[in-house]
């Protein structure tokens, strides 16, 4: 079983003109293999940087990261990641992408081809191998960037906002193959969302964060990540259950957003 | 200051020049909205296109809306043409075309000799105005009655003439008689008075200084005829210049300026990417390369001819450093453009920095190192020209810079326009290499 340990982890940095901010405040968390885990919260709480020391681009301040018993202290491939947007590689095709992370472990051609090739069916990219990746629309483009990630095997999938640049019938796939994905390979996945629903949908597990400084605010347990595995993503969605975490967690975060602009702003 | 009184004299010179040309630029204009008319016309009788651009009600505004008009850029060139052609009266117009040219030919004028005692003689000057570049004969003329006697006279066009009535006349200044008039009206020293064909001034001395009208035509030592031109550069392509064939001069010019961008390319890059990787060569190099990229490469010229002298080795000691600092500014941008989150990805799917260099930095640095490649070539050409003007045996700048030295016009201007070809051509193929080689440049 390989654990991600996510133990009393604090960053605080400072600024150019003096002053600091304290961008995570002791948070810690504790994933098992093949969890789900959306984490939702208020622009400026710390999401990002959270899934940035997780992933080995930031050193934290104090606290540490363990992966399978091994502290983290750098970018590996057993962390693979999803970006926003615009983190393919222009100059390669589809299939190049997707085979970067063979390519760079010197995997037999033949090997490589047999996963890509799959990989691209997985995510219905099969007649799009040899296309440029600008040629891609914005959905597909993040089915490449899914297939990129997955075609590296790695135990645990980061993904940053991997939907948030699409539109809501595109999102609304996407989450489908996500959940798809992640029933057929088992990854532990962190998912970062600004969305309620999709935090809803594609989390096990669902961490409020809260700002200044970042912190775990609450943690759901959820079911509707098991159910969207089965049946049709909009029946979950109308679930009662679900209407009501919406609503409850909706105004969790307005209290939050309130808290930090109302004051000066008023509504 | 006497400084400001200086700059303020010569901003003077400056805008009486401008406003001299302004008529000329009217009519410039002019010309350009009578074509636009013409092609509006025109293009009524055409059939109509439909795609999406022409369907566009907005175009003022509208930049994409706004192509290069094809028609327009035809016109443009043909008419350049065209109006050499008018002022140099060119034998490929037809000839209710050209401008006026200057008179050649045959005229006459009078001038009134006075006589110290106050008696009045008039005598007939013929005049005979050949073409520049052709011998021609005095007219013949018979001296005629009284003491001013008539006078023949060969000008060629464009050039004047000083008529001394003491050559024949049998009363002259030295005896004190002087010319008061010309065709009947007074003169003066430095009074000019206008003969139909020419124009008569009258220098401090008392002679006659005849200038035929020259017309609106440009002399051939200011601007020859397209065809003059295109006759030297046929013959300049088969004979050569100065015992060197034309292939060989603008040869040598291409093979400087290749081999000294090739060199500032192979240098300047990598140190671009040096600086774009690391801060410590960021800071050795940053206060270097700043400094140098002002400075033009031909404010350099003294000191390269002064180190290394006017050969090869100078020349591209100079292109050199031209392509040098633009290759390594150029890389340095493409590899501070490249977006982070490629470089998170790389690392996260197992890359190595070797391979985060060959795969992510490399690549996606390409399009600007392209962008600097194009403008690097443009500068070098742009330096090799200036440089062969200053000193050097061969080579396209040499060629029109010996040839203005002998007023061979035509040969500076067939100069002119075959550096502007090649240089255009320079450009058309960076431009092509740019689009096979990244084929991804601002798709990312």
């Amino acid at each position: 079983m390989s654990e991600l340990l996510i133990d009393g982890l604090s960053m605080r940095f400072d600024l150019p003109g003096g002053g600091s901010v304290q961008a995570l405040k002791d948070v810690t968390l504790d994933l098992k293999q093949g969890e789900l885990m959306s984490v939702l919260g208020p622009s400026g709480c710390g999401k990002t940087t959270l899934l940035n020391i997780v992933a080995g681009f930031l050193a934290p301040t104090s606290g540490r990261v363990v992966l399978a018993g091994k502290p983290v202290s750098g970018p590996g491939r057993e962390r693979g990641m999803v970006f926003q947007q615009g983190a393919l590689f222009e100059w390669m095709s589809v299939r190049e992408n997707v085979g970067f992370g063979p390519t760079m472990k010197g995997m037999p051609k033949a090997e490589k081809r047999g996963i890509v090739d799959h990989l691209l069916d997985v995510v219905g990219l099969r007649d799009f191998k040899e296309k440029a990746v600008y040629e891609l629309s914005g959905g597909m483009q993040q089915r490449v960037a899914l297939a990129r990630c997955l075609a590296n095997d790695p135990e645990v999938i980061l993904m940053d906002e991997p939907l948030g640049a699409l539109d809501a019938l595109t999102r609304e796939k996407m989450q489908g193959l996500v959940l798809k994905l992640w029933k057929e390979t088992g990854k532990t996945i962190i998912l970062i969302t600004h969305s309620v629903e999709e935090a809803l949908l594609l989390g096990q597990r669902l961490v409020v964060m809260a700002p200044r400084p970042g912190r775990i605010h609450r943690e759901y347990r959820l079911p509707f990540a098991e159910m969207g595995a089965v049946t049709d993503l909009r029946e979950v969605k109308k679930h009662p259950e679900f209407t009501q975490r919406r609503e409850e967690i909706l105004s969790m975060i307005w209290d939050m957003e309130e808290e930090i602009m109302g004051r000066t702003e008023g509504v | 200051m006497e400084l400001i009184g200086k700059l303020g004299e010569e901003l003077w010179t400056v805008l009486l020049t401008i406003a001299r040309a302004l008529p000329y630029v009217a009519g410039y204009i002019v010309l350009i909205l009578a074509m636009l008319a013409l092609w509006r016309a025109v293009k009524r009788f055409l059939r109509p296109r439909h795609d999406f651009g022409s369907l566009k009600t907005v175009t003022f505004g509208d930049e994409s809306a706004v192509t290069s008009n094809l028609v327009a850029s035809v016109v443009s060139v043909l008419l350049i043409f065209v109006l050499w052609g008018v002022f140099t009266g060119s034998r490929l117009l037809p000839g209710f075309l050209h401008v006026p040219g200057a008179f050649t030919g045959e005229g006459t004028f009078t001038y009134t000799s006075q006589a110290p005692d106050g008696t009045q003689d008039e005598a007939t000057v013929s005049v005979r105005v050949v073409p520049f570049g052709t011998a021609g004969e005095l007219p013949e003329v018979m001296p005629g009655e009284g003491f001013a006697k008539d006078d023949a006279l060969l000008v060629t066009a464009y050039r004047s003439e000083l008529l001394r009535p003491e050559d024949n006349d049998e009363i002259t200044r030295e005896d004190g008689a002087q010319v008061v008039a010309v065709n009947g009206q007074p003169i003066a020293p430095d009074v000019r008075v206008d003969v139909g064909f020419a124009s008569v001034v009258m220098t401090a001395r008392g002679t006659l200084n005849v200038t035929p009208d020259q017309g609106w035509q440009m002399e051939p030592i200011w601007l020859p005829s397209p065809e003059a031109v295109w006759t030297r550069l046929t013959e300049i392509a088969s004979a050569g210049f100065r015992n060197v064939s034309l292939a060989e001069h603008l040869g040598f010019s291409l093979f400087r300026v290749i081999v000294g961008f090739l060199l500032g390319a192979l240098v300047g890059i990598p140190l671009g990417y040096a600086m774009g990787l690391s801060d410590w060569f960021r800071g050795w190099f940053d206060p270097i390369v700043e400094f140098m990229r002002p400075v033009p490469p031909l404010a350099l010229i003294p000191l390269v001819i002064i180190w290394a002298g006017i050969g090869e080795v100078g020349k591209i000691i100079l292109l050199f450093l031209a392509a040098l600092w633009i290759m390594a500014i150029a890389a340095r941008a493409g590899v501070s453009g490249v977006r982070i989150s490629k470089v998170h990805a790389a690392y996260s799917l197992g890359a190595s920095k070797v391979q985060i260099m060959r795969h992510v930095i490399i690549p996606n640095s390409l399009p600007e190192i392209f962008t600097g490649a194009r403008v690097a070539m443009g500068v070098c050409w742009g330096t090799v020209v200036a440089a062969e003007l200053v000193a050097a045996e061969k080579g396209a700048g040499m060629m029109i810079m010996v040839a203005s030295k002998f007023q061979s016009t035509d040969v500076v201007i067939m100069g002119i326009i075959l550096i502007g070809v090649i240089g255009f051509s320079i450009d058309l193929l960076m431009r092509w290499a740019e689009r096979v080689m990244v084929p991804w440049k601002g798709k990312g």
